[in-house]
């Protein structure tokens, strides 16, 4: 409705609105620049409420000049009150927990693919591609798929099995790159100078990354049009966590809602964890990491927008922290055994943050905590193998007995 | 040292179009400033005081120059320095 051009994060200029993603004057990223000010917040409210039950209820503030249609409209997840989770963790915060596992491919990529894949489609594209560490695999294929466009999805070939089933299933041509996400991510950017592709996360960058303001709208909308006091999110390239920032900018900005930002903490893995560095260093830049986490979701050595993830983790008063993989993998059974909720590595990531927040301290009696669950249990299964026993019996009552009988005795 | 220099599409206009230019150099510091003595308008736009911006990549046959020495990362006869925008992915 309202999109305007494309503009420079770093120095302004303003560019069309076309598949470019860097500023030719001082290499800066692009952003979609919006106008709201014909905008009447009662209405946009309303036709929010009357809107799609997924992200293009909020098509007034997506890169679009038209209301783009999705057979897979990913969006409005469930937010749960995780009172349990709070109480294991000994706080009295109250805990929200927002399911993103809860979308068409099982994670929030699903939200930025849907733009970029339509935005592509609007652009006159007829192959689609990423670079990907294995959530993004999955949305790009399936939403080609869907929308009957060509793909091409680049992963580092080491990735989780279960993730490339989970991409090659859609028909897509899923090339296993030999190297890290980040070599991975360099050729892909070198790809795109020469292909007539729409790489979702390169030259469709900027439009694609407005998707996940979706998360910040609905976050709003579901805890009755208030902000959350605090919310703790996943950083891999910084991404997901600026752009939530920007979504709550926006809608207090426009009078949708009143108070001020949430306060921003990030989680990352310890073995990949450039922007919890910069933030703990003071620094304006990330320094790049050579990853060796399980959380291979997160595992971005050079992070594109680590230094704005920083920035507004510190404006906010909030903080960047990382975990170890035994935490990681104490997240995801501590979140599975308290709200039912079975997410992958990155999710365990989050919850473990979740966690040392609450050790230190840092979550203020009845603060209202908004936690970002971004993906699946089942794609990473590796991480919760060996974490429980099985018991194995013979079909009989007698061995059923044996069993939990010696079981008691144990204890 | 002769050497291959990778310009991005980006920052073609800056070098008149050009994909690829040969200067000779040492060190990243050397080859990014002969390219600079040849085509002016591109020292201002990826650096910045002395320094790369900071969202500018520099790799020496494919490895990132800051897990190298940075700037004065050396380089080999007949090696490829690649400038990229940093700004990609995720």
């Amino acid at each position: 409705m309202s999109i305007e051009s494309l503009k420079c994060k770093e120095c302004g200029s303003v560019y069309e609105l076309d598949a470019s993603y860097v500023c030719e004057n001082c290499f800066g990223p692009l952003e979609v620049a919006y106008d709201y000010s014909s905008l009447d917040p009662a209405e946009v409210k309303r036709q929010i409420q009357a809107g799609s039950q997924g992200i293009w209820r909020y098509a007034d503030f997506l890169p679009f000049k038209g209301r783009p249609g999705d057979p897979l409209e990913p969006g409005l997840t469930p937010l749960l009150r995780a009172d349990r989770l709070a109480e294991r963790l000994g706080t009295e915060a109250e805990i929200w927990i927002k399911n993103d596992a809860a979308n068409p491919t099982h994670s929030f990529k699903d939200r930025v693919v849907a733009v970029a894949v339509a935005k592509a489609h609007e652009l006159g594209f007829e192959t689609v591609a990423c670079a990907s560490t294995g959530n993004l695999a999955n949305a790009v294929a399936a939403h080609a798929a869907a929308a009957g466009l060509d793909s091409y999805v680049f992963v580092p070939a080491n990735l989780e099995e279960q993730k490339l089933l989970a991409t090659g299933v859609y028909g897509t041509k899923l090339v296993g790159v030999r190297g890290n996400y980040d070599d991975v991510n360099r050729l892909c950017t070198q790809l795109a100078e020469s292909r007539p592709w729409a790489f979702v996360n390169v030259n469709l960058r900027p439009y694609y990354a407005e998707g996940s303001k979706t998360l910040a709208y609905e976050t709003v909308e579901q805890l009755g049009w208030e902000l959350p006091d605090r919310v703790v999110s996943p950083i891999a390239s910084g991404s997901l966590f600026t752009k939530l920032g920007r979504g709550f900018q926006e809608w207090l900005d426009l009078g949708l809602v009143e108070g001020g930002q949430p306060v921003f903490n990030g989680a990352q893995a310890e073995g990949c964890s450039p922007v919890a560095t910069a933030f703990a260093e003071g620094w304006d830049v990330c320094k790049p990491q050579k990853p060796e986490t399980i959380a291979k979701s997160l595992a971005i050595g050079d992070p594109a927008d680590g230094p704005y993830a920083v920035e507004h983790a510190r404006r906010t008063g909030g903080g960047i922290d990382s975990v170890t993989d035994a935490e990681i993998r104490e997240g995801i059974k501590l979140l599975a055994e308290t709200t039912g909720i079975f997410t992958e590595t990155a999710g365990g990531v989050t919850v473990g943050v979740l966690r040392k927040l609450a050790e230190r301290g840092e979550l203020g009696k009845g603060e209202r905590v908004v936690v970002y669950i971004t993906g699946e249990g089942l794609k990473t299964l590796d991480a919760t193998r060996d974490t429980f026993q099985m018991h194995e019996i013979d079909p009989d009552l007698d061995s059923f007995e044996a069993e939990f009988r010696r079981e008691a005795a144990v204890r | 040292m002769s050497v291959t220099v990778k310009i991005p599409t980006q920052l073609r206009a800056a070098t008149g179009g050009q994909a690829e230019i040969e200067v000779e150099g040492a060190t990243v510091g050397e080859v990014l400033d002969a390219v600079f003595d040849a085509h002016g308008d591109l020292r201002e736009r990826i650096t910045q005081d002395g320094d790369l911006r900071r969202f500018v990549n520099v790799y020496v046959s494919g490895e990132d120059i800051r897990f190298q020495q940075g700037l004065d990362t050396g380089i080999d006869d007949g090696a490829e320095v690649t400038i990229l925008p940093a700004v990609a992915g995720g």
